[in-house]
């Protein structure tokens, strides 16, 4: 499964124009790890090859999700148009999701470890995007005439302290509960009660040809079925010169294998990653370069 | 003044300055304002600031205000008691610093804090009422999926009605109110503490020279306290049992002269000596080949020679909040706890409150996050209840330990004015710890 994943990944790095320069390690990792990094990602399979018809001759991303190539064109076009479908939530998952979303807001209950890692990932996201963005950092709403989308957003506990920071912000989720849940949520505080909540999945989005300045997607990616698309969604939805941000948390060996995935396909853009460790002992989670299995990485679309 | 220095320090950070903030309080002096004449006679109540204490009133802008008024740095301290048995004097000099504390009058540390908020571009208003009564909403219910109503968008804020009938909603309510803390109340915090069976006594008396050391007296009853205030005044704390309190207030101004110089001096016991047992003790081997504090010797306070204020009696106890925040709902200085004046500390505390606070609220703004959110607010308490709690309990313990008048426990008092004297790395540690530099007594 890992190796047909793989493969296509090659004419993904190059579908999003990222890809003329060799494998660039972000700057923020060691030395050795960045080594690391590298040496389990490619160990798995090596890339094949690029077509060669194909460089430099990649339709822009917003006309249509089927790009022009020889050879495996049709396999892709195929793709393509049951992408929604494949790239959505898995079925049981979107079942487990349902079960506990009244919980969502309770700091105290399941969602309770998410609680506690949001104000690191937030801390995050506002340094790389102040400083890709050119934003005051010591602003209270740094992001003011930004648009951002939360793929994924669940009950919004992500795109509540974005829209408190200034953003115009999208989130979206599959799970319809999970939505209704971040509507009343969001609607407490005139704030956060101009967040645009949607049903739907990136793929749709992307149909729809909206656009955003930051596409961020933090502990999905682990639950989609084909997540090579959904990085290709995600990539569809940001404007050229715009910002991406995923993470993934998950700790099973499906997502573990889902996030080599990612992290080669991202690593061709990732200008910023960070690890995220868990202090036992204070409960509290922090920024650190282990990203062994945890991580959250900012990348950015390079113009066309 | 620990309520205000919250908002002042709010309002000097460029994260928070776009808050919101309502002040409410009846005090007629915030409206008015608060006119000081350089020419007045001190005011009784003051307050000890420690130099961590004036760092953050200089950050927030808060100390220039404060510089013309009369306000007194000190940078010896001498303790000792009655029995004769041991001193310890410390200088600023031990730690490489100018000051040990500097002492100023309330009123002008509620002035100078009250003209930094006013001369700041922050949106403020004064509410000149009193706090009647308080509804915290508990927060989302998950059962109100349908049928939702627009009344909703308040219902994740406090609620405050006020004494003249006004109406406030709020993201985060701070009692900043003082030991008897009617936010405290309404919010169902519990307390612990005890009341000590000590009143103290407090007012403002003059030399005939500048004073420039802070002295304290330990006696059988309470400790006596001498703090300078410049221009040759002092201020007396006077720690006694209640109806020694209540005769010291009544007696004429001359007899209260003479009780307060013969407590400072001869009275209820002999002067120390420079050592306990003599020239090859063991203290001075631990403090070899360390600088002696300046002049080393014990020296016999300045002598009183008026009254200079009003004397006031205030009751002494010890009062702890079991917890100091919940949500929408956080207490800083006296309404979270109150300890006894024997250190001078109580404000400090509650200074180091505010800053606490308003450091966690500028930390939870950059990452979009709801001030009134408990989780956050958790933050700022356990960063300052362990703080709080080792200084309560240290108090709590000289206080114990002092009032009781028997040999043993006296020996073991003066060892210990001996090595705080002579053993200069706990020299140190104390000094700093008093001094608001270090949070918790771990002698690292």
């Amino acid at each position: 499964m890992a190796s047909k994943l793989l493969h296509r990944v090659p004419w993904l790095l190059h579908r999003v124009g990222a890809v003329s320069a060799p494998l660039k390690y972000p700057r923020t990792l060691s030395p050795t790890l960045a080594a690391f990094a590298s040496l389990r990602l490619l160990s798995d399979v090596a890339p094949r090859p690029l077509p060669v018809a194909a460089t430099g001759n990649s339709p822009p991303a917003s006309t249509s999700p089927a790009p022009q190539f020889s050879g495996s064109s049709e396999k892709f076009e195929h793709n393509a148009k049951s992408s929604s479908v494949r790239s959505s939530l898995k079925d049981p998952e979107l079942a487990k999701f349902s079960a506990i979303a009244d919980t969502w807001w309770d700091s105290e209950g399941p969602f309770k470890p998410l609680h506690l890692m949001n104000p690191t990932r937030l801390a995050f996201i506002r340094s790389t995007l102040c400083r890709h963005f050119g934003k005051d950092p010591s602003s209270a709403r740094p992001f003011e005439g930004m648009k951002i989308v939360d793929v994924g957003c669940g009950g919004g506990i992500l795109s509540e302290p974005l829209a408190r920071m200034g953003a115009s912000v999208t989130g979206v989720d599959a799970v319809d509960k999970n939505i209704k849940i971040a509507r009343i949520h969001a609607d407490l505080d005139p704030v956060t009660s101009t967040i645009e909540y949607c049903c739907t999945t990136a793929e749709k989005l992307v149909e729809e040809q909206r656009k955003f300045d930051a596409v961020i997607s933090l502990e999905v990616i682990e639950h989609v079925a084909d997540p090579a698309e959904f990085c290709k969604s995600l990539s569809a939805l940001t404007i050229p010169e715009g910002a991406l941000v995923i993470s993934t948390i998950n700790r099973s060996m499906r997502a573990y294998a889902t996030a080599i995935v990612a992290a080669e396909y991202l690593l061709h853009w990732v200008k910023e990653m960070a690890g995220f460790v868990h202090n036992p002992l204070t409960g509290r989670w922090s920024l650190s370069d282990d990203i062994s299995v945890n991580f959250i990485a900012f990348g950015t679309k390079k113009g066309q | 003044m620990v309520g205000m220095s919250l908002a002042c320090s709010l309002a000097s950070m460029p994260l928070t300055k776009h808050l919101n903030v309502a002040i409410i309080d009846s005090n007629p002096a915030l409206v008015n304002g608060i006119r000081i004449n350089k020419q007045d006679p001190p005011d009784p109540r003051v307050s000890t600031i420690t130099p961590a204490t004036t760092s953050m009133f200089r950050d927030i802008g808060a100390w220039q205000y404060l510089q013309p008024y009369r306000h007194a740095y000190f940078d010896q301290m001498q303790v000792w008691d009655y029995t004769g048995l041991g001193y310890t004097r410390y200088h600023a000099r031990d730690v490489d610093k100018d000051s040990l504390g500097c002492v100023v009058e309330n009123k002008v540390l509620q002035s100078s804090l009250l003209l930094c908020i006013q001369n700041a571009d922050f949106q403020k208003r004064i509410f000149p009422s009193r706090l009647v009564s308080m509804s915290l909403n508990p927060g989302l219910k998950s059962k109100q999926m349908d049928g939702i109503s627009s009344e909703i968008s308040r219902a994740d804020l406090a609620k405050l009605h006020l004494s003249d009938g006004t109406c406030l909603y709020a993201k985060l309510v701070v009692g900043a109110d003082g030991s008897k803390s009617q936010v405290r109340e309404l919010a169902g915090f519990k307390t612990t503490g005890w009341n000590y069976s000590q009143n103290a006594v407090i007012c403002t008396v003059e030399h005939a020279s500048e004073n420039q050391c802070a002295w304290q007296r330990f006696l059988p009853a309470g400790p006596i306290a001498l703090l300078p205030m410049g221009d040759n005044f002092s201020n007396i704390v006077w720690t006694m049992n209640p109806k020694e309190a209540l005769d010291r207030k009544s007696m004429t101004e001359i007899d209260f002269v003479k009780t307060v110089n013969h407590a400072l001096d001869h009275g209820f016991g002999p002067h120390p000596t420079s050592s306990l047992l003599g020239k090859g003790n063991i203290f001075s081997w631990f403090g070899a080949g360390v600088p002696t504090s300046g002049n080393g010797g014990f020296e016999i306070p300045p002598k009183v020679v008026k009254l200079a204020s009003e004397r006031m009696v205030f009751p002494l106890s010890l009062r702890h909040a079991n917890d100091y925040v919940s949500k929408h709902v956080a207490l800083i200085g006296d309404a979270a706890h109150t300890v006894h004046p024997l250190a001078g500390q109580g404000v400090n505390l509650g200074f180091g409150d505010a800053f606490a606070l308003s450091r966690v609220i500028g930390e939870a703004i950059a990452v979009g996050m709801d001030i009134g959110e408990a989780s956050l607010l958790k933050k700022y308490e356990a960063e300052r209840k362990p703080a709080n709690i080792a200084m309560m309990a240290i108090l709590d313990g000289f206080q114990k330990a002092y009032s009781v008048d028997f040999g043993p426990l006296n020996i073991l008092r003066a060892a210990g004015f001996h090595a705080a004297n002579y053993i200069s790395p706990l020299k140190r540690s104390i000094i700093s710890y008093a001094s608001g530099e270090q949070r918790l007594p771990l002698f690292t």
